[in-house]
């Protein structure tokens, strides 16, 4: 018996810290993220004017553009809130919507990054024409990689939603993609600040 | 531990075997993960070792012609490669996954299907990179990637530079990973973090530089790869690239992985040298600080890679400055380690040769290193052998006289049955004097001008004889480890019975029975100081002898209490996700559509069958 209740003291719940595992796991992936954003968001900073005969950045970006669709992300945080706050109190249909509504939002921002990079390719700028084109595609490619993952996991969320595999003592999964997603949405204020927002010249 | 057969979905029978040879593909144990690390790290140093052999043998006489001026370049740069990402980093993280569990008091990681991931990944990137000297070439740009030669080598050696080192290092990241949040969050209760192990310690500052180098070293990866494979041009000059970008890239991923190369060395050697000198660890706090203060500072001192590329005397000084720095905590150690020796009553078992072995070779080469820091110096040192002595003093002497002290350590714990210690002893000397052969010499040939790299050197330089001399060392080493493999052998058909505590330890994992029974411990334990497991077994005595404790004392271990334990089941989805990783790079090598979305598919629908997989089948409980 005495065993017995040592496993209860130390069951599988336990943890040193009281932090959940998969908490302290994905913080330590956001932060070996981190890292490599900044890797490739330094290559940006030490390319960006290096354009060669190809089209500068103060040529080819569409500011007005790019901001909205960048607010379209921004809003995606809130929604991915809602989510969260919606299966804490054990709203099922609440966390449906705004699942899609945040995985809506998503696409519609990398609905607007296949339009820009295909309007560039048609401008002259490709990855092949400077520098500058290899780290700007890279760049914002590897942080739309991670948006279209982030999307795949909201509608798996959805998907277990749906087949009645999420109950509200899972939030902990909601949460851990939002937190996944408040990252990569944060990654974006960033890349847009050093890539769109700060002049060459 | 009979489990019920579990069908999941109807598709699959869920794998329940926890014995026989198909357990190993779907295991999730701790200890057996580790085992299949130290085997197939052991069989990669074999091959890492014979294309050393191979080039000692080129070089042994000058104008060699036992290799090809390719072939040599492909095999000094798969040496590399090897040694470094397939053996020193995997025989860590076997060490690590066995043994991280059992000295914090806990029954496997904290994710154990992510633990086997990282091991099939490992496995199928280290023969992903192999597989290229059957298609056209291995790697042969050094295991540095200097760009931008590497963009430019034709064959498709370097795409599987590029691609294999990603796949490696999405396994170690995942490891890295695992082994954080396990060491944060699985400590028995009172094992605080200043009771830590020191072996737990370095693997944990191990894991935090993994996690956060790694990263920087995928980004110049994926630049290399686009360069190579869709004429991007991050390092082409002619096209305004800079291939200064990958050397910053590279040695801010590169320092940092030469501490996660040697700390955990370090760990071992502090929990064999107290255990074996009879006295408590001499500065304890000081020696963990000094590797955190190592990790921190790893990050700061990465251009001393790059004195001769012309950063400027300002970044000069200021890295030649930092590494001076960096010597002291380094420095500390090594006082902390001849503390504990010092008055203590030593026993010079193999495990202990070793572990002196370590730190005495690891002195000569920490002290070739801070001449390095001297940037006029330096320059002279640049790319010659020197160099070479320089990182297989450290990375030989320290990092694999450490595992080594380590296999020998552990290995009753892991198999029950102690190694021979005439045996272990021949190989240590062989070893030690095989290795001082090999490496001393070439301190004296860079210091004469002998530039690395080269395949063949004219008659006449000077350096005939000390290379003659270098290639009979590299064959006594081979030697020692023939003997090694020996003792294994031997060992396993006399068994001698190891008894838990063969050593008279200090550490928790010798607290349970050899091997390791599947569950660790039968009762988790309580731990009331640094150093339980001794302080169990003894009492200080007004004199400061201690002594022994017979009734109620360690080692009430009872083998009939494993109720109600659960263990993680069995998975085949780690490996099937794994998988899908060498397709998808292989595809993306040949740029084949078809390939990359196989691969790709594979990998997704591999991770979300093991999403949907509760991690303890049905029947056998979890909450």
């Amino acid at each position: 018996m005495a065993t017995k209740e040592a496993f209860a003291d130390v069951g599988h719940d336990y943890t040193s810290t009281g932090l959940n595992h998969t908490k302290v796991a994905m913080w330590s992936f956001l932060g070996s993220d981190c890292l490599f954003f900044g890797a490739m968001i330094s290559t940006y900073l030490l390319y960006r004017t290096r354009t060669l005969s190809g089209p500068t950045p103060h040529e080819i970006y569409d500011i007005p553009f790019t901001s909205v669709s960048s607010f379209v992300l921004l809003m995606s945080s809130l929604t991915m809130v809602l989510a969260l706050a919606a299966i804490q109190r054990g709203d099922h249909r609440g966390l449906r919507i705004w699942l899609f509504a945040t995985a809506f939002l998503g696409t519609t921002f990398i609905g607007g990054q296949i339009y820009e990079f295909t309007t560039f390719v048609e401008e002259g700028l490709k990855l092949s024409t400077s520098p500058f084109g290899s780290a700007f595609f890279m760049l914002t490619g590897l942080h739309g990689a991670h948006v279209t993952v982030g999307i795949l996991m909201l509608l798996s969320l959805a998907g277990l939603s749906f087949s009645g595999k999420l109950n509200q003592e899972d939030s902990l999964k909601v949460e851990m993609i939002g937190l996944y997603w408040h990252f990569v949405d944060i990654v974006w204020i960033i890349i847009f600040t050093v890539v769109y927002l700060i002049p060459t010249e | 531990m009979a489990v019920a057969a579990y069908r999941q979905r109807g598709l699959f029978a869920r794998p329940s075997a926890t014995s026989g040879w198909k357990s190993w593909f779907t295991t999730v144990d701790h200890k057996k993960i580790g085992i299949m690390y130290g085997v197939t790290a052991f069989f990669f140093f074999i091959i890492g070792g014979l294309e050393a052999i191979a080039v000692r043998l080129q070089l042994a006489q000058p104008n060699g012609d036992v290799l090809s001026n390719d072939l040599y370049n492909q095999f000094f740069t798969m040496h590399g490669l090897t040694m470094i990402f397939m053996v020193v980093m995997p025989m860590g993280v076997a060490l690590m996954n066995y043994f991280i569990p059992l000295m914090i008091g806990a029954r496997d990681v904290a994710f154990p299907r992510l633990n086997a991931f990282s091991y099939w990944v490992f496995l199928l990137g280290g023969i992903f990179i192999y597989s290229s000297f059957f298609l056209g070439g291995a790697p042969d740009g050094g295991w540095f990637g200097y760009a931008p030669l590497s963009r430019t080598l034709p064959s498709h050696g370097m795409d599987f530079y590029a691609i294999g080192l990603q796949i490696l290092g999405i396994a170690s990241l995942a490891g890295a990973i695992n082994f954080v949040v396990t060491i944060i969050n699985m400590r028995a209760p009172g094992m605080t973090l200043l009771r830590m192990p020191v072996f737990i310690w370095m693997s944990l500052v191990t894991s935090f530089l993994l996690v956060f180098a790694m990263p920087v070293l995928s980004i110049a990866l994926f630049q290399l790869m686009f360069d190579r494979l869709f004429e991007a041009n991050f390092f082409n000059p002619a096209a305004g690239g800079d291939p200064l970008l990958w050397q910053h890239l590279f040695w801010v991923f590169g320092h940092p992985e030469v501490y996660i190369l040697i700390l955990p060395a370090m760990g071992i050697v502090s929990e064999i040298i107290p255990v074996f000198s009879r006295k408590p660890l001499f500065g304890y706090a000081a020696i963990v600080f000094a590797g955190a203060a190592i990790g921190f500072m790893g990050w700061g001192v990465w251009a001393h890679h790059m004195f001769a590329v012309g950063l400027g005397p300002i970044a000069n000084s200021a890295f030649a400055l930092s590494t001076m720095f960096i010597a002291v905590p380094t420095g500390v150690k090594i006082f902390n380690w001849l503390g504990t020796m010092w008055g203590g009553s030593l026993r010079f078992t193999t495990p202990m040769l070793f572990a002196i072995g370590f730190v005495s070779m690891f002195v000569i080469g920490g002290l070739s290193g801070v001449s390095h820091s001297i940037v006029p110096h330096d320059a002279q040192q640049t790319d010659t052998y020197y160099i070479v002595a320089h990182f297989h003093y450290v990375l030989f002497g320290g990092a694999l006289f450490g595992v080594m002290a380590g296999i020998y350590y552990w290995w009753p714990k892991i198999f029950g049955h102690m190694l021979s210690e005439g045996l272990g002893k021949l190989n240590f000397w062989l070893w030690f004097i095989g290795f001082n052969l090999t490496f001393a010499p070439m301190h004296i040939l860079g210091l004469q001008g002998m530039p690395r790299r080269i395949a063949s050197y004219p008659d006449g330089m000077g350096w005939n004889m000390w290379n003659f001399v270098e290639t009979i060392g590299a064959f006594v080493i081979a030697v020692s480890v023939l003997v090694f493999l020996a003792n294994v052998a031997i060992s396993r058909r006399k068994k001698v019975e190891a008894g838990d505590d063969p050593w008279d330890a200090r550490t928790l994992e010798w607290s349970i029975p050899s091997p390791t029974p599947e569950y660790n411990f039968a009762r988790v334990p309580m731990v009331h100081a640094r150093d339980d497991f001794w302080h169990k077994k003894y009492i200080d005595t007004p004199d400061g002898e201690p002594s022994r404790v017979f009734a109620g004392g360690a080692n009430g271990h009872d083998e009939h209490e494993d109720h109600g334990v659960h263990l993680p089941s069995p998975s085949y989805f780690p490996l099937a996700a794994a998988f899908g990783l060498p397709v998808l790079s292989y595809g993306t090598i040949y740029h084949s559509v078809v390939g990359m979305i196989a691969g790709a598919l594979i990998l997704v629908l591999g991770l979300f069958a093991w999403a949907l997989e509760p991690q303890f089948a049905e029947g056998e409980g979890g909450h």
